[in-house]
């Protein structure tokens, strides 16, 4: 039997001194150009906690509105929000005074201080959050004296943590001349770790599963842990599992650039469909580096400076309960190493192969979920509309194939896509942002059948000047299981108790 | 323009002499081809990379240019790139660059 | 003047554009000598 999608969760972190300290952009530009108007310009171009949270795009990744509810709003979105509750029915917006909180939390070595005001009023904050458990709680430390601090980040190499531009903290190395565990690595190492924690947060809810029946975490995030003798050692997927208390969960990491989710999801329903476990999460935290990477062309442009949170996912397959749609293993897309780098060899390979051997049409497929880049943040950059480039591709790929007249081009951008709301965090984007409407869409009898589609540029880490990339479809449930078929009655008692849900999550309970 | 590239092909001009080196773009939309095409002709226009203010001049196109494609095997170009002509927006770009040859570039 | 024949051909191809090493492809068809190729990735 097909594993499922039984539950996702998909959560974004607020960090705008994160871009200002910790994004390559502004790191960069810091070595290069110290003086650069850019540099001067940042700090009044990065958006209040508020302005992210209602800004339309990442309302939709939270599962806030729909995709369909973004389409209609008019582009630049960052002009047209409106005020938005901090919880969708995905996840939530954390903001930075807890994500820094959430960092010492997932701290185990004493390398997180937070001032002590600053840490106590971070932890009033949590107070109320639904999701904190007591065991979570209790990780929380006192907090410190900031002359310590200040002389930790001046003296002894420790990365400041700002808030409001103000020293608020510190991540402090964790080895004299190892520069695999310096600050600023374990910084981006502790904020991915941190935000795939708040995601399985949020995905033990959304799921309502018992945490102790969780057998496996796979982190697909960016982020390489490990010291100078196994750089990219890994399982960053059971260090945060610990944090959230999977007891009886093994983990490991799936890395292979932005195509990794898709990799990670293919390889979690396989272990579910052999029998090999019947629980596993897949989950990715944020990268740092990413914040503000296009951040010279919004400032240049007066744009506020979008690319200012970071993206976090996780997503529960399970074994097969005959509701829930189905991942169709054995009919997985792969760029192979003869695919092939061409805009139509990739997308042969990824999409039109599996299809074929699937014995259906491009057509066929309601809803493809390429790369789901939020075009706010890379039309002004000059990086086009990826998700509607993917479209373009998808289609003039069928209309080579005769599966499509010409003329239908543009409809079949509408129809068969959607519009990008995801941010730019490389991993993120790609596929998997839809995965949860997907799956309520198909629940809901809206569309039968997705493909989500993961590419990677394995050329930027120089091993290779290969491309890569990888899909799955996912598609409504057959209604079948070990135990026998499930009846429609029950199908909508469960869609019932989901939009009685969400409906609780709107009223803010 | 990635600050390895731009050092990249810094050094390769020296090497063979700029008027030998021509730069074939593959970038995704007419800004960002322009961008590309004046850091290799005019110089940095970010100010980020080791062609600051470095005026190679070098010849620059993009791939689905017709200058391009009228010397190319029609076939190899088809199987490559055909399919991205019916996603780029092909006279946005080929403004942009021809607009960058007239003003930049020496060869 | 043929622009490409004979000469030392960089390529800058775009992940979401056209790709280094499909541009190597054409570019080589028409007699230039590909002296370094790369691939850039905005997002």
């Amino acid at each position: 039997m097909n594993s499922v999608i039984k539950s996702v969760a998909y959560t974004l972190t607020h960090a705008p001194d994160l871009v200002i300290h910790a994004g390559t952009t502004q790191t960069t530009e810091r070595i290069v150009n110290p003086e650069s108007e850019y540099l001067v310009a940042l700090p009044k171009a990065l958006r209040k906690y508020e302005d992210a949270v209602n800004y339309p795009p990442n309302q939709t990744y939270i599962g806030g509105m729909t995709p369909a509810d973004l389409e209609k709003i008019s582009m630049p979105w960052y002009e047209n929000g409106t005020k938005s509750d901090r919880f969708g029915k995905f996840g939530e917006i954390t903001p930075q005074e807890e994500l820094y909180l959430v960092m010492q939390i997932c701290d185990c070595f004493d390398l997180v201080m937070l001032e002590a005001s600053f840490a106590a009023g971070a932890a009033k904050q949590i107070e109320s959050h639904p999701l904190f458990t007591d065991e979570i709680k209790a990780r929380i430390k006192p907090g410190t004296e900031i002359a310590v601090i200040e002389n930790e980040v001046k003296e002894n190499g420790a990365e400041g943590l700002y808030h409001d531009n103000k020293l608020v903290g510190c991540v402090k190395k964790a080895h004299s001349i190892d520069e695999n565990l310096s600050a600023h690595v374990i910084l981006e190492n502790l904020v991915s770790k941190s935000t795939s924690v708040i995601s399985m947060m949020n995905l033990v809810k959304n799921s309502g599963i018992n945490i102790a029946s969780v057998d496996c975490v796979i982190d697909c995030s960016e982020e390489a842990v490990g010291d100078m003798n196994q750089r990219g050692g890994g399982n960053l997927a059971k260090a945060s599992a610990e944090i959230v208390g999977f007891t009886g969960a093994t983990g490991f990491d799936v890395r292979g650039f932005c195509a990794a989710p898709v990799h990670a999801i293919i390889t979690a329903a396989s272990l579910v469909k052999s029998g090999t476990y019947k629980n596993v999460i897949v989950t990715a935290g944020g990268s740092t580096a990413k914040l503000g990477m296009n951040g010279k062309d919004h400032v240049k442009k007066g744009l506020p400076v979008l690319e200012d949170v970071l993206g976090g996912f996780a997503v529960l397959i399970s074994e097969n309960d005959g509701i829930n749609p189905e991942i169709l293993s054995e009919y997985v897309g792969r760029h192979v190493v003869g695919s092939g780098s061409s805009p139509q060899a990739v997308i042969t390979a990824l999409v039109t192969n599996p299809l074929d051997a699937m014995g259906i049409k491009i057509t066929d497929v309601d809803k493809f979920s390429p790369e789901m880049h939020n075009p706010d943040v890379t039309k002004p950059a000059g990086a086009g509309d990826v998700p509607e480039s993917n479209y373009k591709m998808i289609g003039a790929l069928a209309v080579k194939r005769g599966e499509l007249d010409r003329t239908e081009l543009p409809n079949f951008v509408t129809k068969h896509g959607m519009v990008g709301f995801a941010p730019t965090q490389g991993h993120i984007p790609s596929g998997i942002p839809y995965l949860g409407f997907g799956r309520e869409d198909i629940l809901e009898g809206k569309i039968t059948r997705t493909m989500i589609v993961g590419k990677g540029s394995l050329f930027l880490g120089r091993m290779t000047n290969l491309f890569d990339g990888a899909s799955f479809v996912v598609e409504k449930n057959s209604g079948t299981t070990d135990t026998g078929s499930i009846s429609e009655e029950q199908v909508r008692s469960l869609i019932a108790e989901s939009l009685r849900d969400f409906a609780k999550s709107l009223g803010g309970e | 323009m990635d600050l390895e590239n731009q050092k990249r092909v810094k050094e390769l001009s020296e090497t063979h002499g700029a008027e030998n080196v021509v730069v074939i773009l593959g970038a995704a939309e007419g800004e960002a081809s322009g961008i590309a095409a004046e850091t290799v002709t005019a110089g940095d226009p970010t100010f980020a990379g080791p062609l600051t203010g470095v005026s190679l001049g070098l010849k620059v196109y993009h791939i689905c240019e017709e200058e391009i494609k009228a010397e190319v095997d029609a076939g190899v170009y088809d199987e490559q790139v055909g399919m991205m002509e019916m996603v780029l927006n092909l006279d946005e770009i080929a403004a942009e660059m021809q607009s960058i040859r007239s003003q930049y570039t020496k060869f | 003047m043929a622009i490409l024949a004979n000469k030392k051909i960089v390529a800058i191809g775009d992940r979401d554009g056209v790709p280094g090493p499909a541009i190597e492809e054409v570019v080589k068809t028409a007699g230039g000598e590909i002296v370094f190729s790369s691939t850039e990735c905005f997002v």
